[in-house]
């Protein structure tokens, strides 16, 4: 396959960028999945700190080939994701944020501390194996796979939910078990973006799963809104691409990101792209209307 | 019996909202539930539903115990219910909201789902048929587009009796179905009420309107204090010393309190 001359030149200078757009695309989706069903869980950057570790030790430790390693790389974040699910069931708003944001520092000073995992160096010289298709193609994915679901009785159950828990479960939905399942979609999602990045820059450390990164993926999905799913990415890319705009004004990044997201609040409540999903089949449409 | 209920008992801290109530509804007909203000009813309605727990007492619904389900489990088993202080989807579309009332009867599952395969699609297309149906039995079919929160108070509350039909259920309870209704509405509201009791639907309705309660009901439960004082047929429940008592003991009180502070006023003039 040849690619013309100006756009191989772009993909290589960019490639850091553009491989970005593509994970943090997939992370503002992790975000996503669990703001759609009313819940603020925070544990996205601790899922991929899961998803990025796993995957870097299976090619380095294992010699696992990659096609292997991304899906096991899901393995640690659904199970962090059961074992933290079920006792904060019961939590809702700021209380389930500090919950997950306290989870994700333990998971923090754990790699901090373990030995095998680097300490604080981190683990250096994980083979460069997410190729750009990869990474796009497994965000178009999941992209469709939500725009399909959430086009469903899940989607409707997820938005009712978001909207009124306790009108849901006398509709005779079971919000537990839906919470659940959307926590375990977020851990897929972020652990694959974790993974992903950590075969895309060789070297991964603590510090890249904290809270800083939480609160990153958080605006991604403020930014952008949750009433479709196309919405949060393009609040990822914003917040990806903005950076690079600034690059000349280095000091003035992150003072400027805040400055965003308090203009996004304030003047765009639904987000950069606002609109809602309709919760009922594409070929029924005609009908639905 | 389609619902029965064995010394159902909700204690709050010093409070019992529900005391020791035994319910046998029968299948078939509209049942309602009356009382002054704070006599039990929503938390009997919620004690029944699944959405409170009990301290104490059984709920059997069609033959099962169904005391320790919770809620999503009942309305799968049968049971659809509207709220006093309505409680829609408001951002979601009028035919959203009655499709998701049909939760409980749909099954496909994800990978069908996703697939958009053969049997998701005729599921939804059925549900759709269905919700459409729901809706023009309460006549708001022309509104099905509409986000539900845009509707009038009338229509909000005819729409969630639209979301709890739709999932066809043995039992349906509505929370005062006529609060803040005008009377041309009220009268609307007791044929849709008496429709849906035909079609083999049992309805228990809570209600303060005693025009609309006196009128439509077969039979009648009431409470005061979170205690079943009285039960019978409309004829009967007017005719009971102690239903009057219930109701009128308190407004009796405040007209005494009244003339005593008019007494008092009375004797105090004087002496200014």
């Amino acid at each position: 396959m040849t690619l013309p001359a100006w756009l191989d030149d772009l993909l290589w200078t960019y490639q850091t960028l553009i491989h970005s757009l593509g994970i943090n695309g997939l992370l503002a989706l992790a975000m996503y999945v669990v703001l759609a069903c009313g819940q603020l869980s925070l544990g996205q950057a601790a899922f991929m700190g899961l998803g990025a570790y796993s995957g870097a030790l299976l090619t380095m430790k294992a010699g696992l080939p990659f096609y292997l390693v991304l899906p096991a790389s899901c393995v640690a974040p659904v199970a962090f994701a059961l074992i933290i699910g079920v006792p904060t069931l019961r939590l809702s708003g700021v209380y389930l944020a500090i919950a997950t944001i306290g989870l994700g520092e333990v998971l923090r000073s754990a790699y901090l501390n373990i030995d095998a995992l680097g300490g604080a160096l981190g683990l250096n010289g994980i083979p460069e194996r997410a190729e750009t298709w990869m990474i796009f193609a497994l965000l178009a994915l999941s992209l469709t796979a939500l725009v399909l679901v959430g086009r469903s009785r899940f989607g409707r159950a997820m938005e009712a939910m978001r909207e009124d828990p306790t009108a849901a479960a006398a509709m005779g939905i079971d919000v537990a078990r839906y919470h659940l399942a959307a926590l375990v979609t977020s851990a897929v999602l972020a652990g694959i973006a974790g993974c992903l990045a950590a075969h895309q820059s060789s070297f991964i450390g603590p510090n890249e799963y904290g809270f800083e990164p939480a609160v990153t993926i958080l605006s991604f999905a403020l930014l952008g809104g949750i009433g479709n799913p196309f919405a949060p990415i393009a609040g990822a890319w914003f917040l990806t691409l903005l950076p690079e705009l600034m690059r000349d004004l280095p000091e003035l990044r992150l003072a400027l990101n805040g400055i965003i997201i308090v203009l996004a609040v304030l003047f765009l409540p639904h987000g950069l792209l606002g609109w809602r999903m309709r919760r009922t089949p594409e070929k029924l449409a005609g009908g639905a209307r | 019996m389609l619902l029965e209920t064995n010394g159902l008992t909700r204690r709050y801290a010093g409070l019992v909202a529900v005391d020791n109530v035994d319910l046998a509804l029968k299948p078939g007909g509209i049942h309602a539930l009356i009382g002054p203000n704070g006599a039990g009813k929503t938390t009997l309605f919620n004690l029944l539903t699944g959405l409170v727990m009990p301290s104490e007492g059984q709920v059997r619904f069609q033959g099962t115990d169904i005391t320790a389900l919770p809620a999503h489990r009942r309305t799968a088993l049968g049971m659809a219910r509207t709220f006093q202080n309505i409680r829609l989807f408001r951002s979601m579309s009028v035919l959203e909201n009655v499709l998701t009332g049909a939760h409980s009867k749909l099954s496909t599952g994800l990978l069908p789902t996703v697939l958009r395969l053969k049997s998701f699609r005729a599921e939804e297309r059925a549900a759709v048929a269905q919700a459409r149906a729901a809706l023009e039995l309460v006549g708001l079919e022309a509104q099905a587009a509409l986000p539900a929160g845009s509707l009038p108070y009338g229509d909000q509350r005819l729409l969630e009796i639209a979301r709890a039909l739709v999932s066809r259920p043995a039992l349906l309870l509505l929370d005062e179905p006529a609060a803040g209704m005008n009377p041309a509405e009220t009268v609307q509201l007791a044929a849709l009420v008496r429709r849906i009791a035909q079609t083999g639907t049992t309805v228990l309705l809570v209600e303060h309107d005693m025009g609309f309660v006196m009128g439509l009901s077969d039979s009648i439960t009431v409470l005061n204090f979170g205690r079943k004082i009285f039960e019978g047929t409309p004829a009967e429940v007017r005719a009971a010393p102690v239903v009057v008592e219930a109701y009128l003991g308190a407004r009796l009180a405040a007209r005494l309190r009244a003339s005593h502070a008019a007494t008092l006023e009375v004797a105090d003039g004087p002496r200014a």
